[in-house]
């Protein structure tokens, strides 16, 4: 994912910081926070990750014209089969096989990392460049064949400084974790 | 507040509960802030009928993100050079989630007082959901 611009506003840090129920006033009130040693309003720390909104291709996020794989009508608008259609135990079958794909759930999130090279603060507005780092396999007792992959992000800001490097490794599972 | 190195000694520990009774509505939040809508972890239908379970999960970077406010809590505010996390088990709505920060070493870099912390959280069933490490510049 290639962010081109990453605006980091007063607002998004609010409502982010809210949905994390962190309260503390360094993320919403520019008058405290002046007073304090970074002297203005910064973002959590793990404010980055939601430069997914800027991404416009981000396939976690429906989009108008698509079809969206999340429910409507059915339970997920891109299943190629229609469940409802097929008789009784067929879709036991095939809901079974499609229990069997981790890969339904678009895979999970193993681990994630940040470098803060400084914190980010309304009125940056920063880009983003991706690179595929290493590959690797493992057998789990759990979830079969763990395949993960690892993606590095440089988030930079406008004099092209580096602010934040981000590293996510990221897992698809040969069969559904629910515990 | 930051923590002085003079005052901080390696074992020492700070913990906070994070979440009691994680609802649904907290997860829905987190997707809309992050931009995060993958419908695992907001769509019950997709999730029980498609993806196979029991019910929606948070994203894993919502327990990073309530953790790394206990984590700020400890070590002040634009303190963090690095927080890192490996997510260990998944988080379901209802889960109770402690995070707890240990002193792993004190140590300097080029002048700089810095901490190095593990992380646990836990639900619960004292269940790990995520570890990690964090680490923080300290006042002399």
């Amino acid at each position: 994912m290639t962010v081109e611009r990453f605006p980091v506003e007063a607002s998004h840090i609010l409502m982010f910081a809210r949905s994390i129920g962190d309260t503390n006033p360094i993320y919403s009130d520019p008058e405290y926070a002046a007073g304090t040693e970074v002297g203005s309003i910064i973002a959590p720390p793990t404010f980055a990750q939601s430069s997914a909104q800027f991404d416009p291709d981000y396939f976690l996020r429906p989009k108008p014209d698509k079809k969206w794989f999340g429910s409507g009508r059915t339970a997920s608008g891109t299943l190629v089969r229609d469940l409802s259609e097929a008789d009784g135990d067929d879709v036991a079958d095939e809901r079974e096989d499609d229990k069997q794909s981790g890969a339904a759930a678009g895979g999970l999130h193993a681990e994630q990392h940040f470098t803060y090279h400084r914190h980010l603060k309304p009125g940056d507005v920063l880009h983003t460049v991706t690179y595929d780092g290493e590959r690797w396999e493992k057998q789990s007792k759990r979830a079969g064949i763990l395949k993960f992959s690892e993606a590095v992000t440089e988030y930079r800001d406008e004099d092209d400084e580096l602010v934040i490097t981000a590293k996510g490794v990221g897992v698809v599972t040969e069969k559904v974790i629910d515990n | 507040m930051a923590l002085s190195a003079s005052q901080l000694n390696v074992g020492d520990s700070y913990s906070e509960q994070i979440v009691d009774d994680l609802t649904r509505t907290q997860i829905v939040q987190y997707a809309g802030a992050s931009g995060d809508y993958n419908p695992v972890h907001t769509d019950e239908k997709f999730v029980t009928e498609v993806a196979g379970y029991p019910t929606v999960f948070a994203h894993g970077m919502l327990t990073m993100g309530m953790t790394g406010r206990m984590v700020t809590n400890y070590v002040g505010d634009g303190r963090l050079t690095y927080y890192g996390v490996r997510f260990t088990s998944q988080v379901w709505p209802g889960d109770t989630l402690t995070a707890k920060a240990e002193v792993a070493d004190i140590r300097d870099e080029d002048g700089q007082k810095l901490v190095d912390l593990t992380i646990t959280t836990t639900n619960q069933d004292d269940r790990p959901v995520l570890t990690g490490q964090a680490t923080a510049r300290l006042d002399d």
